[in-house]
């Protein structure tokens, strides 16, 4: 470690640590001839979804990852815990997205430590929105990377949620959002179901049957597997802060989904 | 043109040395004690906002006396050292060690090659994993580095607070303990009541990040989570 020098004098005129990795020569080049990744086959991760609740959001994704017409892999995470307060989801190309989600918990955290503070939950949205915009240059040769974005807004005192398209573009939802391959199936779901005034309990259950609908039809989309054991990511975030739902809080809903929903 | 005058180079460190030791004496101390489950860090600090402590990584805090824009600059440096080392590679991978060595070097560099040293001294404490040492690192104006156990103090009483502290820590205390051997060899060494606490604890009951605030409780339902 000690053969990097001390970064006291790097021209970062911000608190980004993107920033700073471009400063120290740590950024990937994305300059590829047009056209080159065309025929790539990489894993692409599948549907994600947030629902906005009473006291805040629940955000949810299937376990799957496909190449092609190929499961590339069956218990692959794509919703992640941004910090404390925020959570990102992702589909599109899974190598980039992951990476993208790493750097953007990093980024979070860096800025509090820099600042003594963190950052507003539009702050960090609108910084997500830049390193989608970063990837352009990759999504025009079709390795798209579009996440999902929910958080709590301590200021406001409100659950809220955030959709992107490729361009980097940054859409705050009302209700609920998804994205993925199975995103309009479930979405076509939640906009008979949902309701504002959801419990917390209540919105988990309708983001777990939104799953379990979309991978109806959706090939892609990996419902619960009961005989191997494998449940949706779920996160809950409210005042408190984010909470993982454990497989046991999850199994009795997954079931019950997959028993109501056919 | 005028001749620049000669000055021989012992003179130039002593007087170096003298302008930066006068410098951080003015500043308030900071001392850091052991306790059964992790590492306290009590801070003399009238200001409720410009702290003296920080967090640098999950298991790492920073603490600086002096001027406070020379050692916020080497704070800031730190962070961003920790938080490169733990993206290119693993969290596991930034320790103290290296961020001392990284921080004597640059503090030492600055003191031999510019006009006026920083006048600052910092100390890096780690929490230990498991049932590995904690570690305390003082690094000094001219990048002098030296490492402690149990319990460390900068600033200009350093040296009361160590030997106050001598007598009062012992293996295993809890942090109400610790905390009252703070205040007590505070009061021994400066022979007078603070003006205000800073206190910050590394615990690895905080989880991933162990860093905690214990001197504000607005902030405590605010703390940096994972």
């Amino acid at each position: 470690m000690s053969h990097f020098p001390l970064p006291k004098d790097v021209p970062v005129p911000t608190s980004s640590f993107t920033d700073l990795l471009a400063a120290v020569g740590a950024t990937p080049r994305w300059d590829v001839p047009a056209d080159l990744a065309r025929n790539l086959s990489v894993p692409e991760g599948t549907t994600v979804l947030a629902l906005r609740h009473g006291d805040g959001v629940v955000i949810a994704g299937d376990r799957q990852a496909t190449e092609g017409h190929l499961v590339a892999h069956r218990y692959i995470q794509k919703v992640f815990p941004a910090d404390r307060y925020s959570a990102v989801a992702i589909a599109g190309t899974a190598g980039l997205a992951i990476e993208m989600v790493r750097l953007f918990q990093v980024e979070l955290e860096h800025y509090e430590k820099l600042e003594g503070r963190r950052l507003s939950l539009d702050g960090k949205a609108t910084f997500l929105a830049r390193l989608v915009r970063g990837q352009l240059p990759m999504a025009l040769q079709g390795l798209v990377v579009v996440p999902l974005f929910a958080g709590y807004d301590a200021l406001e005192q409100v659950g809220r949620l955030y959709s992107y398209d490729v361009v980097g573009g940054r859409y705050e939802e009302r209700d609920f959002a998804s994205t993925g391959s199975g995103a309009r199936l479930a979405k076509s779901f939640l906009r008979t179901a949902y309701r504002p005034d959801l419990e917390t309990t209540e919105a988990v259950t309708m983001a777990v049957e939104a799953l379990v609908s979309a991978a109806q039809e959706d090939t892609a989309t990996g419902g619960p597997d009961l005989r191997r054991g494998i449940l949706p990511n779920v996160y809950r975030i409210n005042a408190e802060g984010i909470t993982e739902l454990s497989d046991e809080e999850l199994l009795p809903i997954a079931e019950d989904a997959m028993e109501r929903i056919r | 043109m005028s001749m620049p005058f000669y000055v021989a180079p012992e003179q130039l460190v002593r007087d170096k040395a003298e302008f930066a030791r006068k410098g951080i004496a003015r500043g308030r101390s900071i001392l850091a004690v052991e306790f059964d489950t992790g590492l306290l860090l009590m801070a003399e600090n009238p200001s409720r906002t410009l702290r003296k402590i920080a967090e640098v990584y999950d298991r790492i805090a920073f603490a600086g006396v002096g001027r406070y824009n020379e050692f916020d600059t080497l704070r800031k440096a730190g962070v961003r050292q920790a938080d490169l080392m733990g993206y290119l590679y693993s969290r596991e991978d930034v320790n103290a060690m290296a961020l001392a060595t990284a921080f004597a070097q640059t503090l030492g560099s600055i003191f031999s090659h510019e006009l006026k040293p920083y006048e600052v001294e910092i100390l890096i404490a780690e929490l230990g994993v498991g049932d590995e040492e904690n570690k305390l690192y003082r690094i000094s104006y001219d990048g002098t580095l030296s490492d402690e156990r149990h319990f460390a103090a900068i600033g200009g009483k350093a040296e009361g607070l160590v030997t106050a502290l001598e007598e009062l820590w012992r293996e295993g205390m809890s942090l109400e303990e610790a905390l009252e051997a703070g205040r007590e060899a505070f009061r021994r060494a400066e022979e007078r009541e603070p003006e205000g606490w800073e206190l910050v604890v590394l615990d690895a009951v905080n989880g991933r990040r162990s860093f905690r605030r214990l001197d504000d409780a607005a902030m405590s339902g605010d703390q940096p989570g994972d």
